[in-house]
C-alpha cells in the first residue's frame, strides 16, 4: 500500500472548511488537503497520499541520508575479488557473534544454524 | 522528481548492494510489510542484487489482497444497485469477488469510478443529490487519515448520499500474527515507511522486544529499501533486536498527530478477518457511532451473500511468506493475472502478480543472462 | 486544432441553414433534406476534393499501379477534445499511421460518423475541421464518408470511424512477423505523452499540467527513414493502446524472438514520468498517438537514428533494444539497478492505484 510521492507546496488556500494547497510533482501540479500539515509552507516539499499531505520532508535528512548512501561501498570498489571480501568480513569485528551460535529464546523466531561458507556464496 | 529520483540511483544502489554482501555471513529471511515495498523490490529487481542467503519473504501489506471475500461480494452488490454512484482505487476494480469483479458489474452498466481521492467522491456526492455516493474505504494506516477526512467532511457539510465502504486493517496485529504462527521463518521486519508516517513508530518496539526481532522502518525506492535491508542484516549479525528508523526524512517516532487525532474521532478498532489468513483480533477499523450512519454496509444493508474462495488458490499462504508465488500449484496454470483466482494475482502489488509481471516464473539464471548489456 | 482541452466553440459561425439546428437530431442520419444540409455545409467546405464533391454513393479515385494497403480504425475517445488534440485528428492520423507503418502512402481516407442526438453542431463543426487540418498536413484526401444519428443516450456524442488505402513502396517488405535476431529496436521519441494527456483530464483523476497528446501523421518521417534504408526496415508500429509494451510483446510474438530493451535510454518527458508517478502508472503501457517503432538491420541503425532525429517528430528518436534469440516471445528490460524485468502484456487496461 502506500504509493506516496514528493510534492512541492506552490500556493495554500483555504476552501471553504479545508486547507488545501497547490502542489506540484515534477510539473504535473493537483490540488492537495493539507488539513494534516499545518506546519507546512509554501515551498516546503511534502509526501502526498491520495490527495492529502501526510508529512512534511525533512530536506536535511534528505541531503544527509543521500550523502551517506554515495558513500557507501565507495571506498571498495578497488576490491575485485568475493575472496578477499570473505576474508575482511572474517576478520572485521562486526558481528557479536561470530560463530553463528546465538540462540534466542523467545517464542517465534529462529535463526538458521549452518555455518554459511561465505557472503553471497 | 526531487526526493524521488535521487533515491533510485544505480550506481549507489549497486554500491549499497555490495554492502550488504560484504556484512552477511549467514542466511536471513526478512519480511517486507508493505505491498508497496514488494513491488518495488520486485520491479527493481532488487532481489536480484542481494547475496543468495538473503531472502525477501514478501508481507501481507496489501490491503487489496487481505480485505474479506464478503466485504468484495458486498461491494459488488452495492455497486450494482441502480442509483449508486461507486467510487473506488483503481486498485480494487478487478479483485475477483465469488462470482464477478468491479470492473464486470461496470460491464453490465453499474455506475463504476476510478478515483484518485476520497475527497473526489465527496464531490461526486455534492454534484449528484439524487444519487447515493459511496467510497470503498480500503488500506492501511496511510489510507485512513483520507478515508476519515472525507466522512468527517461529508458529516459537516450535512450530506445525506455520501458513505464509506470500509476495510481498515492495522500493521501491528499483523506482525504479531505472523510471528506468532508456528510455521514463522521470518527473522527481521522492514516496516512500512509511509504507514509510520501517519503512526509514528512507537508501536513497534513492544512487538521488537516481545518476539525479539529487529524492525526497521524503510522507505519505498530502491535506495531505502536497500538501506532498510541492509541495516535489518546487521542487526540480525548481531543477535540485536531493535527498531530503526531509516526513513528519517518522512517518518518521526511520534507520527501525525493531527492524522492520529482524526483517526481517533471518526473510527474504532474492531477485529478484522484478513482474507487467506483468517480473524486477527483488534485487527482492523470500523466507524465509531458518531460516524455509524455513514457506514455503508449499514446503509446498505446487503444480505444473503454466499462467498465461496478458489479451492485452488493459496493466498494465504503466500500472504503469511510460507510460500513463494512460484510454489503455488495453479501460479502462472490456472492462476494468471487474466483469469486470477485470488487477490494476490491480481493487484498490482500482490505478490502473486508482482512475480507473473516480472518474470519471476522464468529461471534465476535466464532472468539473470537476459539483458540489454550491448543495447 | 486549439490547445485547449475544451475548445472555444462560440467563435465558429454556423453556416446556415445548420444555424437552425444548433444540435444534432435524428434526421440529420436519416439521408434526407437535414443530411444533405450537413454534407453540403459542414463536411464538403470542409473535407474539399474533387473525389468527394461528385457525391456518388462511392468515391471514384485513380492510383499509381503497384499493391494496395487498407486499414480503418474506430475512435471512441472521451473526452472528445483534450491536451493537444481531438477526436478528428485521431481520426485521420491514426489511419495514416497504420498505412504508413506497413510500408504504404496513405492516399484516401473514408470517414464515417455515428452522432448521438443532441451533440452540438459546433462540436462537430470543430471536430471536422480538426480532421481536415491533419488531413491537408499528411496529404490526404478524406473522400467518401456517411452520418448516423443514434438516440440519446445511446452515444458519447460522436463515435467516428475512418478507412484508409495507400500505395505500397516499392522493395520494401515490413511486417509484425520480420523482425530478426540482431535488430536494433529504434523509438521515434517519448512515450506515454497521449495516454497522460488523457488521463488529465479524465474525471476523477484531472490534474494540471503541460502534457500535450502527441497526436501526429507519421508517413512524412517514415518515408524520410524508407528513403534512407528501407531494404533494412523489417519491421515498423505505431504503438497505440497498450503502449510501447504492447507492441513489443505482440512482435516478439509474431516473430518468435527475444527482445531486450535498456529502460534508461528509453525516453520518457519529466512530466509524464511524474504523471505517472502520481497516479501509479508504468509509462511502457501508456498509449502514444504519434511514435513508432523501427526494427532495423544493426549496420543500417545510426543512419536512421540520423534520419530521424532530423525530422520535426522524430526529434527525440532513441535506440532503445536489440532483438535476441534468447527468452523467445519474451520483452526484457535492464533497469536502472542493472537488474532485468520481464514486460509482460498488460490485462486490459491500466488502472491508476494507490498501493
Amino acid at each position: 500500500m502506500c504509493l506516496a510521492i514528493p510534492g512541492k507546496v506552490e500556493q495554500i488556500t483555504t476552501s471553504g472548511d479545508v486547507r488545501m494547497g497547490r502542489v506540484n510533482f515534477g510539473g504535473v501540479v493537483k490540488n492537495v488537503c493539507l488539513d494534516y500539515v499545518p506546519e507546512v509552507v509554501v515551498g516546503d516539499y511534502t509526501i502526498v497520499h491520495v490527495g492529502f499531505a501526510l508529512s512534511k520532508i525533512d530536506e536535511q535528512s534528505a541531503l544527509e541520508t543521500l550523502e551517506l548512501f554515495r558513500k557507501m561501498g565507495a571506498l571498495d570498489e578497488e576490491l575485485a575479488t568475493e575472496e578477499e571480501a570473505f576474508a575482511r568480513a572474517a576478520n572485521a569485528a562486526q558481528s557479536a557473534c561470530p560463530d553463528g551460535s546465538c540462540e534466542p529464546t523467545a517464542k517465534g523466531l529462529r535463526t538458521d544454524a549452518t555455518a554459511k561458507s561465505g557472503p553471497g556464496e | 522528481m526531487k526526493y524521488l529520483t535521487e533515491f533510485r540511483n544505480g550506481d549507489v544502489a549497486q554500491r549499497m548492494a555490495r554492502e550488504i554482501r560484504q556484512v552477511a555471513t549467514r542466511p536471513w529471511k526478512i519480511m517486507e510489510i508493505c505491498g508497496g515495498q514488494t513491488h518495488s523490490i520486485i520491479r527493481n529487481g532488487i532481489d536480484q542484487m542481494l547475496p543468495p542467503g538473503i531472502q525477501m519473504i514478501h508481507g501481507p501489506g496489501c490491503p487489496v489482497c487481505v480485505t474479506p471475500l464478503a466485504l468484495i461480494d458486498k461491494a459488488l452488490a452495492i455497486a450494482a444497485q441502480p442509483g449508486v454512484i461507486f467510487c473506488s482505487f483503481g486498485d480494487m476494480l478487478r479483485v475477483p469477488g465469488t462470482d464477478a469483479d468491479l470492473f464486470q458489474i461496470k460491464g453490465c452498466g453499474g455506475d463504476v469510478r476510478v478515483v484518485y481521492s476520497p475527497l473526489d467522491a465527496v464531490e461526486l456526492a455534492v454534484k449528484n443529490p439524487q444519487k447515493q455516493v459511496v467510497f470503498f474505504g480500503v488500506g492501511f494506516e496511510t489510507t485512513a487519515p483520507a478515508n476519515a477526512m472525507s466522512v468527517h467532511l461529508a458529516k459537516r457539510r450535512g450530506l445525506k448520499n455520501f458513505s464509506l465502504l470500509v476495510s481498515h486493517v492495522l500493521v501491528p496485529p499483523a506482525i504479531e500474527a505472523i510471528m506468532s504462527s508456528p510455521e514463522n521463518k521470518v527473522q527481521a521486519f522492514l516496516a512500512a515507511g509511509h504507514v509510520c508516517s501517519v503512526m509514528g513508530y512507537w508501536e513497534y518496539p513492544p512487538l521488537a522486544d516481545k518476539f525479539e526481532i529487529p524492525i526497521v522502518v524503510t522507505g519505498f525506492e530502491p535506495l531505502d529499501l536497500l538501506d532498510g535491508i541492509r541495516r535489518a542484516v546487521i542487526q540480525l549479525e548481531n543477535c540485536e533486536h531493535h527498531v530503526e528508523n531509516a526513513y528519517e526524512r518522512i517518518v518521526t517516532y511520534a507520527g501525525n498527530l493531527e492524522a492520529q487525532r482524526l483517526l481517533a474521532d471518526v473510527f474504532e478498532v474492531t477485529d478484522r478477518s484478513w482474507r487467506g489468513i483468517g480473524m486477527i483480533p483488534k485487527s482492523g477499523w470500523r466507524l465509531n457511532d458518531k460516524y455509524r450512519a455513514f457506514d455503508a454496509e449499514e446503509r446498505f444493508q446487503i444480505s444473503g451473500i454466499h462467498t465461496e474462495e478458489s479451492p485452488l488458490c493459496k493466498a494465504g499462504d503466500v500472504l503469511r511468506g510460507a510460500i513463494k508465488p512460484a510454489e503455488c500449484p495453479a501460479f502462472g496454470k490456472e492462476c494468471t493475472p487474466r483469469r486470477p483466482l485470488g487477490a494476490t494475482m491480481v493487484s498490482s502489488e500482490g505478490a502473486c502478480a508482482a512475480y507473473f509481471n516480472y518474470g519471476r516464473f522464468l529461471s534465476a539464471d535466464e532472468l539473470a543472462s537476459a539483458g540489454a548489456a550491448h543495447v | 486544432m486549439s490547445d485547449h482541452s475544451v475548445p472555444d466553440f462560440t467563435s465558429w459561425s454556423c453556416p446556415l441553414p445548420l444555424r437552425d439546428y444548433p444540435t444534432i437530431v435524428m434526421g440529420h442520419g436519416g439521408g434526407g433534406k437535414l443530411g444533405n444540409e450537413l454534407v453540403e455545409h459542414l463536411f464538403l467546405p470542409a473535407f474539399r476534393n474533387p473525389a468527394l464533391e461528385s457525391l456518388g454513393d462511392a468515391a471514384v479515385f485513380d492510383v499509381a499501379s503497384g499493391r494496395l494497403a487498407m486499414s480503418t480504425d474506430s475512435f471512441v475517445v472521451q473526452p472528445l477534445f483534450f491536451p493537444g488534440g481531438s477526436i478528428g485528428e485521431l481520426a485521420v492520423n491514426g489511419t495514416v499511421n497504420d498505412l504508413a507503418v506497413s510500408g504504404a502512402e496513405p492516399k484516401f481516407l473514408s470517414a464515417s460518423f455515428i452522432l448521438e442526438e443532441g451533440f452540438p453542431v459546433a462540436q462537430l463543426a470543430a471536430v471536422v475541421n480538426a480532421m481536415a487540418e491533419s488531413a491537408a498536413k499528411a496529404g490526404v484526401r478524406i473522400v467518401t464518408g456517411d452520418t448516423k444519428v443514434v438516440e440519446r443516450g445511446h452515444g458519447d456524442g460522436c463515435y467516428v470511424n475512418t478507412a484508409g488505402v495507400g500505395v505500397l513502396r516499392q522493395g520494401i517488405s515490413v511486417g509484425p512477423n520480420r523482425a530478426q535476431v540482431g535488430d536494433a529496436v529504434l523509438v521515434s521519441g517519448t512515450i506515454g505523452d497521449h495516454g497522460m494527456a488523457i488521463m488529465s483530464v479524465r474525471e476523477g483523476l484531472e490534474f494540471d499540467s503541460q502534457i500535450r497528446s502527441d497526436c501526429a501523421a507519421l508517413n512524412g518521417m517514415i518515408a524520410d527513414v524508407l528513403d534512407a534504408v528501407g531494404p533494412s526496415v523489417h519491421t515498423m508500429r505505431d504503438p497505440t493502446r497498450g503502449g510501447l509494451a504492447s507492441t513489443l510483446n505482440e512482435i516478439a510474438t509474431a516473430s518468435n524472438v527475444g527482445i531486450d530493451i535498456d529502460e534508461a535510454k528509453v525516453p520518457v518527458r519529466s512530466e509524464v514520468q511524474s504523471a505517472c508517478e502520481l497516479l501509479g502508472l508504468d509509462p511502457v503501457y501508456v498509449a502514444n498517438e504519434g511514435k513508432a517503432v523501427f526494427f532495423i538491420a544493426p549496420e543500417d541503425a545510426d543512419r536512421a537514428l540520423d534520419v530521424l532525429r532530423k525530422h520535426s517528430l522524430g526529434r527525440d528518436a532513441a535506440r532503445i533494444g536489440v532483438v535476441t534469440a534468447r527468452h523467445p516471445r519474451m520483452l526484457v528490460a535492464r533497469t536502472a539497478m542493472g537488474a532485468n524485468r520481464v514486460i509482460a502484456t498488460q490485462i486490459g487496461e491500466q488502472l491508476p492505484r494507490i498501493c
